[in-house]
């Protein structure tokens, strides 16, 4: 089955999404969200890259013959882009409940102390 | 060609990361043990990067090659073969790079032993600061584009984590999301455009893009990403507004750090527009972009400067304004790369020079006004006073660093700046005159600075300080003996380091580019 | 009981599921260099046992089963391991796979071309890199969860 360009499509509106959430929204861990969003999009867009229409997954274990196999680099630069927004979530989430810690709010607008 | 210098460009990112993972464990023995491990692996990467330099610049301007997993290929291919593993590419910009971050590595880890030393959480803050170098030198040695982003992920992580390491510090929790938040969206922007640049091409490394790229409006679109992402990481101006806050709240050795790790950005930002984008793009134009954000950069951030009244801040916002002074030199250079006037590798030189200069005063001068801080036991400009009375020394480095940082001859800053505003007036002389200005703005920042910490009468928060001990105290005197060394014998640096950096950028794109493919 | 544990149901579920989890995590990081997955993915897994422990019976039905401390030895020691593979192929380059193809115990076996049915002992240093990875990542990703887990519980009794 030919899925065309709709990946490309979906990738470009999470990254536009997330980018809308990054921007105008207020709370600390929407946020996070949006980062999120972008990074998934990211992902979705490397991942079809690698796609070829009809490929199977490069592994030879239990491979049909003679079949065409979608790009293992594309994978592997995925997962390590995976790998490291786990890191990066995890950190913001942290640095997330700190600020809640002290400033007792999530509101962008009320963490304001360095300024200037 | 020995064996260590063979290895030398993965040991530097290789030995700084096991020592990361290491210290955890080691710390339990003691820590003493653990600082012997690292005062070791710094010794070792500061020892590796001066004989990586020494080879680099001594081989003409042919850059060397390191393939992981080797066996496989010998550089340069031929035959239109392909690399597929994952390239260390080092040329004298790169070298040059490992210098830098080498001196601050070696003066950072010795200064944060004291500095850190009645302080818990050493073991993690110098796992951090080992994995933040280990990033540093990746990003700077790397000759694959996938790589490089991975590197700068992991200077981001380890950096937000140092900023807001102080995790009982407020503004240190609200600076470490910030940083993070703005760290991550730039590598996304980075990965965005090494993805399209893998659509396009089918390939990652540096050397093989180069060759193949078209620049086709894809190309465009992933050269914008690119620019966008790297001059948001290195601090450059619209998108400068978690620079200040990540110099100013990291604990006083690791702003030094990330000062250097804003000048990798850079460094990667040079690399994309002269090594890759370079025959695909009108440089004019993109030279002068980099012009308008050095100036933009300058401009705010010696204003900014000017109204602090918190001296790590303070000192945070003339580091921003000290990014611009590279990015104008080396705008100059590349708005006439296509020309190729004398004084476009001047400017390149000054541009250059000023990195290494810039990470030693700016080094010195977060060395010093931690210090300052500790003593004082405020940030607050308006409540110190007299501390010049005890910190005799303390207050002597600040002032070198200072005026050095602001362009006063004899010091090295002075040697760099005039560099700069030398090629700039050829270029255009009101980049020249506002760059003059801003320095002498940034000269009375300092002076204001020094005058209300250092100088006034003694007062109550002045009379039981003195000067660090002598573990704090070496480092900073080694940085000033950079300072002033750098700023007597200018010719002599400018000829051997710096020159072969800035020709390898401004020149060295056929030969970057040969080194992997072959000719 | 405390009373951030979930339902019954829930417990349960868990203890029927979570060795199973465990299990299937390790089958991944086992099978890292045949089948799709690999350190990273099968740590994940893993992780993901522990996860669901720590929802089913919440922080204090853990205690002292999961030791923070334990599990960043634990981690730092697949870090070291990992590293410490790479430097064994130092005689030729970083990363040089040593064993691949060696005909020695350690995955030495020679790979055939072409679909095959997956040979468990070849792949020379990957297999062993896979372990590193996910006992890195298992007690990395644990140890994220436990620490924010108990940082915002601490956060709604004070």
């Amino acid at each position: 089955m030919n899925i065309g360009n709709l990946p490309f499509i979906v990738a470009a509106l999470l990254v536009v999404l997330g980018l809308y959430t990054f921007l105008f929204k207020r709370n600390l861990i929407k946020l996070v969200i949006g980062i999120t969003l972008i990074e998934t999009g990211v992902n979705l867009f490397l991942v079809t890259l690698g796609y070829r229409t009809g490929g199977i997954s490069p592994i030879y274990t239990f491979a049909p013959e003679a079949q065409q196999m979608v790009l293992p680099t594309p994978q592997a630069l995925t997962l390590t882009s995976i790998v490291i927004g786990l890191a990066t979530t995890a950190l913001l989430l942290s640095f997330a409940v700190f600020v809640h810690r002290h400033y007792g709010t999530l509101d962008v607008r009320k963490v304001k102390e360095l300024k200037g | 060609m020995t064996a260590l210098t063979l290895h030398a460009p993965i040991l530097l990112v290789a030995l700084p990361l096991l020592g990361a993972f290491a210290t955890p464990l080691v710390g339990k023995l003691g820590k003493g043990a653990r600082n012997t491990l690292i005062g070791l692996i710094v010794l070792a990467v500061a020892g590796l990067a001066a004989m990586l330099a020494i080879d680099v610049f001594g081989s003409g301007g042919i850059p060397t090659v390191y393939e992981l997993g080797g066996g496989t290929f010998t550089f340069p291919l031929s035959g239109g073969q392909v690399p597929v593993r994952i390239l260390f590419e080092v040329d004298g910009m790169s070298a040059f790079m490992g210098l830098i971050t080498a001196l601050i590595a070696l003066t950072g880890a010795f200064f944060s032993f004291s500095y850190w030393k009645e302080r818990s959480g050493g073991n993690l803050y110098f796992s951090l600061f080992l994995m933040l170098i280990a990033g540093v030198f990746g990003m700077v040695l790397t000759g694959d584009m996938f790589n490089f982003f991975v590197f700068l992920e992991i200077t981001s992580i380890a950096a937000a984590s140092m900023v807001g390491f102080r995790v009982w510090l407020k503004q240190s929790q609200e600076a470490g999301f910030k940083v993070m938040a703005m760290y991550t969206l730039s590598g996304l922007f980075v990965l965005l455009a090494i993805g399209l640049l893998y659509g396009q091409y089918g390939h990652l490394n540096i050397a093989v893009l180069a060759r193949s790229i078209q620049g086709s409006l894809t190309d465009m679109v992933a050269l914008g990403l690119l620019l966008t992402g790297l001059a948001m990481k290195a601090g450059a101006v619209p998108m400068h507004m978690w620079a200040p806050d990540a110099y100013g709240e990291s604990p006083a050795p690791m702003s030094a750090v990330l000062v250097v790790n804003s000048q990798a950005s850079l460094y990667g930002l040079f690399r994309i527009l002269f090594t890759l984008f370079g025959a695909s793009i009108s440089t004019g134009t993109v030279g002068w972009i980099l012009i308008v954000l050095a100036l933009l950069t300058i401009f705010v951030g010696v204003t900014m400067a000017l109204i602090q009244s918190d001296l790590k801040r303070l000192v945070a916002f003339g580091a921003v304004s000290q990014i611009g002074y590279m990015l104008l030199g080396v705008g100059v250079g590349m708005a006439v790369i296509a020309t190729r006037p004398e004084y476009g590798l001047v400017a390149m030189q000054g541009g250059i020079f000023h990195m290494i200069n810039d990470a030693a005063c700016v080094g010195l001068l977060f060395f010093a006004s931690g210090v300052v801080i500790r003593a004082a036991g405020t940030r607050d400009l308006n409540q110190m006073g007299g501390l010049g009375h005890r910190m005799k020394w303390t207050s002597i480095f600040f002032a070198i660093g200072a005026v050095a940082l602001a362009g006063v001859p004899p010091f090295n800053g002075f040697a760099s700046k005039f560099l700069i505003y030398e090629a700039a007036f050829k270029l255009n002389p009101f980049l020249a005159v506002l760059a003059v200005l801003s320095s002498i703005m940034l000269l009375a920042v300092f002076v204001k600075a020094f005058q209300a910490a250092f100088l006034g009468p003694r007062s109550n928060t002045s009379a039981h300080v003195s000067d660090p001990s002598l573990g704090m105290m070496l480092p900073m005197a080694a940085l000033v003996l950079v300072v002033i060394v750098f700023g007597l014998f200018p010719g002599f640096f400018v000829d051997h380091i710096v020159t072969p950096a800035a020709k390898a950028l401004w020149l060295g794109r056929d030969a970057y580019i040969n080194a992997v493919l072959g000719g | 009981m405390n009373n951030n544990s979930m339902s019954v149901i829930v417990r349960t579920v868990t203890r029927f599921m979570y060795g199973l989890i465990i299990l299937f995590g390790f089958y991944v990081i086992m099978h890292g260099h045949l089948t799709p997955g690999g350190g990273f993915q099968g740590g994940a897994v893993v992780a993901s046992a522990f996860a669901l422990l720590l929802v089913a019976f919440g922080s204090a039905g853990l205690k002292g089963q999961l030791n923070l401390h334990w599990l960043q030895s634990i981690e730092e020691f697949g870090a070291l391991a990992f590293l410490g593979l790479a430097f064994l192929g130092i005689g030729t380059a970083f990363f040089y796979n040593l064993f691949a193809n060696s005909g020695g115990f350690l995955f030495g076996a020679s790979v055939p071309t072409g679909s095959n049915a997956g040979v468990l002992t070849a792949g020379g240093l990957v297999p062993l890199m896979n372990w590193a990875v996910g006992l890195k990542v298992m007690t990395g990703i644990a140890a994220v969860v436990i620490v924010m887990l108990v940082g915002s519980h601490k956060e709604e009794t004070e």
